[in-house]
């Protein structure tokens, strides 16, 4: 029996990274599976969540629970939105009418390469870098400290071609996104992204890979801010062989 | 209400380079201590969940504890009173201070006393009060307030505070930390020997025995409860726990947690006051428990931010405490345990910002002893914010229009390409944007911005869906 497997791209994948989207399918699809992409998906209702507004956070988490009632699993390239359905669904749907479908699309839910190595048992993806390449992880707070997701990134990658891992100093701090806090707290997010891209800078590698799209595009917006040339890429466009540095 | 706004707080403190190179030194050297101390036992994690057990066992069966508390300390020849509020606990040792004629006061380190403003109290009828912890004293010294619960003066370099015991005590500047301890030992002497009444706080208070214990490692806290002929110790109503047991696993996470020591210099243990025959101690006891809005967090959805065992170690591991430190947020607790103490104990109202400076990255959460679950209760202070109508009418008004837009797969598209061609249409260099209109400037002012990718994802999968379908034709 072939389970019926669905792709969440996420908003963030899907409008202001499309490259991350595919990359992400296309991983799924290296690994065997054909994920459905389900079109009438949206968002999961996180960054009205995280700043208080549940009510606003539960109308769009409705929907995306209609959208995505009947997978067996829901796989997505975001340890941040996987974490927002995983562990707040659960709680933002309590004595809610639909509470018995969030809990069940809460335990199917999975972020990527939590679903490659711990379902699946992916290891090697067949992927390259096109040049040999020291490589670091910076760990996405939600995916790493919300669901342990730290050994699946490491694994999947040891067998990447051309990649050598190393650790990164700081490697699990925040870059200080926090969704809305970087517009509300600017100032402050925006000492926290100045730590971790002294921490990026200070790294001798080539390369600084995450799992979350939301974290690339702070940093990646730090970076270009002060000039620097360098970028973080996402992990799934370095299983999928089609990243650019 | 807050003294200064938070921004402004923020602010202040980002641009104090003296304060940068103090958090800085102090909160490294924090999270590495007590990673090194928990890395050395057997199984931190387990150990973690005993202690956290252990706190839960306490809060479960909190007002039977605390009457077993009040038997056990009344029979060892204690008193026991108890306060519903900050005022009350000021009075009650005022009233104590009176009945025995009290003119000089040492007090060991209490982060309660800090919460009810005790000093004020007793200076303002003419009582001398005298910090004997080091830290407590430089800054009362300096007319700071602590801003670390368990490094009162993280806040300051060992250079400022030389030159802070040259200015006030003419001690010979030097930048050796052992010279100015010395010095301020050689001060505080005196201190106890003239002290009519040495208070001091709780860590834990065992109710099986009637014993309050304190971990410290200046010894001020053995000499500021045993010189003086009265001993007041004060504590909040959740420091009670059930028994030594419970005790042996609590202590040592709060040491490895807090400065990353095994066990700290000195575990004080004290069960009343010196018995006939022993050669020294307090003539008097008095134990003094605190509720000042604690019992009401206990009914709360919120009872879990009462299981704190205040080491500190949340502070030290928060990117944001580490940016800011402590006075930032304005009230006597700090870091992310303060930012849900605070509005907790004071109304949430009173310091609506803190709930929401915090990135939720969760690092308090892991170095948590007691596991407690801060950033889930600050999603809740702010959802409580919110129903409390906090947030500006504009706020109010996005979140719907984006619930609208967000539950609705055509308003989505239809947003997602308006916003894509918008930013596509004014990204500059490299595809990024240097500036956003308002609400979004915040996210300009500190870094770029993406130009969106086009076409969207959805877009890509369809028309690969659809050449695919041709194809097969």
């Amino acid at each position: 029996m072939v389970q019926r497997v669905a792709y969440f791209v996420t908003c963030i994948a899907d409008t202001v990274f499309p490259e991350i989207g595919e990359a992400g399918f296309e991983v799924l699809a290296r690994a065997g599976v054909s994920p459905e992409f389900p079109l009438g998906q949206t968002c999961c209702g996180q960054p009205a969540f995280n700043a208080g507004f549940n009510d606003e956070a539960r109308q769009v988490a409705e929907h995306f629970v209609e959208v995505f009632a009947d997978y067996e699993a829901i796989v997505t390239p975001s340890g941040s939105c996987a974490a927002m359905v995983k562990h707040y669904y659960p709680l933002l749907f309590r004595g809610h009418r639909r509470q018995a479908n969030a809990q069940r699309i809460a335990e199917r839910t999975y972020e990527l390469t939590e679903y490659l190595v711990d379902v699946l048992g992916v290891r090697d993806l067949n992927a390259a870098l096109p040049r040999p390449t020291r490589a670091a992880v910076h760990d996405a707070c939600h995916g790493y400290r919300g669901l342990g997701i730290a050994r699946q990134p490491r694994l999947l990658l040891s067998y990447v071609r051309n990649l050598t891992l190393v650790e990164m100093i700081g490697h699990d701090q925040c870059c200080g996104f926090g969704g809305l806090f970087a517009i509300k707290m600017s100032a402050l997010s925006g000492a926290m992204l100045r730590d971790k891209l002294a921490a990026i800078q200070s790294t001798e590698c080539d390369l600084i890979i995450t799992g979350d799209a939301s974290c690339m595009m702070h940093i990646n917006g730090g970076l270009s801010r002060v000039g620097s040339p360098r970028r973080v890429v996402h992990i799934a466009q370095v299983l999928a062989g089609n990243v650019r540095y | 209400m807050e003294a200064v706004p938070f921004e402004r707080a923020v602010h202040l403190a980002l641009a104090d380079e003296q304060l940068q190179i103090a958090l800085d030194r102090g909160t490294t050297r924090g999270v590495n201590a007590r990673l090194a101390a928990m890395g050395e036992t057997t199984d931190p994690q387990a150990l973690r969940h005993q202690a956290r057990l252990a706190r839960e066992r306490a809060l479960n069966r909190l007002p039977e504890l605390l009457e077993q508390l009040e038997r056990n300390v009344i029979a060892n020849g204690g008193h026991v009173l108890w306060a519903r509020d900050a005022d009350e606990l000021n009075q009650h040792i005022l009233t104590i201070c009176r009945q025995h004629n009290v003119r000089h006061v040492v007090k060991a380190k209490s982060m309660v006393t800090e919460e009810t403003g005790l000093n004020h109290a007793l200076q303002a009828h003419g009582i001398d009060v005298v910090e004997s912890d080091l830290g407590e004293y430089i800054i009362q010294l300096a007319g700071e307030a602590p801003s670390h619960i368990v490094f009162p003066m993280l806040h300051k370099t060992k250079e400022a505070t030389a030159q802070l015991l040259h200015d006030k005590l003419g001690m010979p500047l030097t930048d050796q930390p052992e010279v100015m301890t010395r010095f301020v030992r050689g001060v505080m002497r005196q201190k106890y020997l003239q002290a009519d009444l040495g208070i001091s706080g709780v860590n834990f208070a065992i109710a099986e025995t009637g014993t309050i214990a304190t971990v410290e490692n200046e010894g001020n806290n053995r000499l500021s409860t045993s010189t003086p002929p009265i001993h007041v110790a004060v504590m909040g109503l959740e420091k009670v726990i059930a028994t030594w047991e419970d005790y042996a696993v609590l202590v040592q996470l709060l040491s490895r947690s807090a400065t990353g020591q095994r066990m700290t210099v000195y575990n004080n243990l004290i069960s009343g006051p010196r018995r006939p025959d022993e050669p020294d101690g307090p003539e008097a006891f008095y134990l003094i428990i605190l509720d000042n809005g604690r019992s009401r967090i206990l009914a709360s959805e919120y009872a879990e931010s009462l299981a704190c065992i205040r080491c500190g170690a949340c502070l030290n591991a928060c990117p944001v405490y580490q940016n800011i430190g402590g006075h930032a947020y304005g009230w006597v607790y700090p870091g992310p345990i303060g930012a849900i103490v605070t509005p907790l104990l004071r109304g949430p109202l009173t310091a609506p910002r803190l709930p929401y400076a915090s990135s939720l990255c969760g690092a308090c959460q892991t170095a948590c002893p007691v596991e407690i679950n801060i950033p889930d209760m600050l999603l809740k202070l702010r959802r409580d914010l919110v129903q409390a109508g906090d947030p500006t009418l504009g706020w109010r008004i996005g979140m719907r229009l984006w619930a609208i837009a967000f539950r609705s797969p055509l308003f989505y598209r239809l947003g997602g390409r308006i916003a894509s061609w918008l930013t596509r249409a004014l990204a500059r260099d490299k595809g990024y944007l240097r500036r956003l209109p308002p609400p979004f400037n915040g996210w300009t002012d500190h870094r770029d911005f993406p130009a969106f990718g086009a076409p969207s994802f959805r877009a890509r999968y369809l028309a690969r869906a659809n050449s695919r379908s041709n194809g097969k034709r």
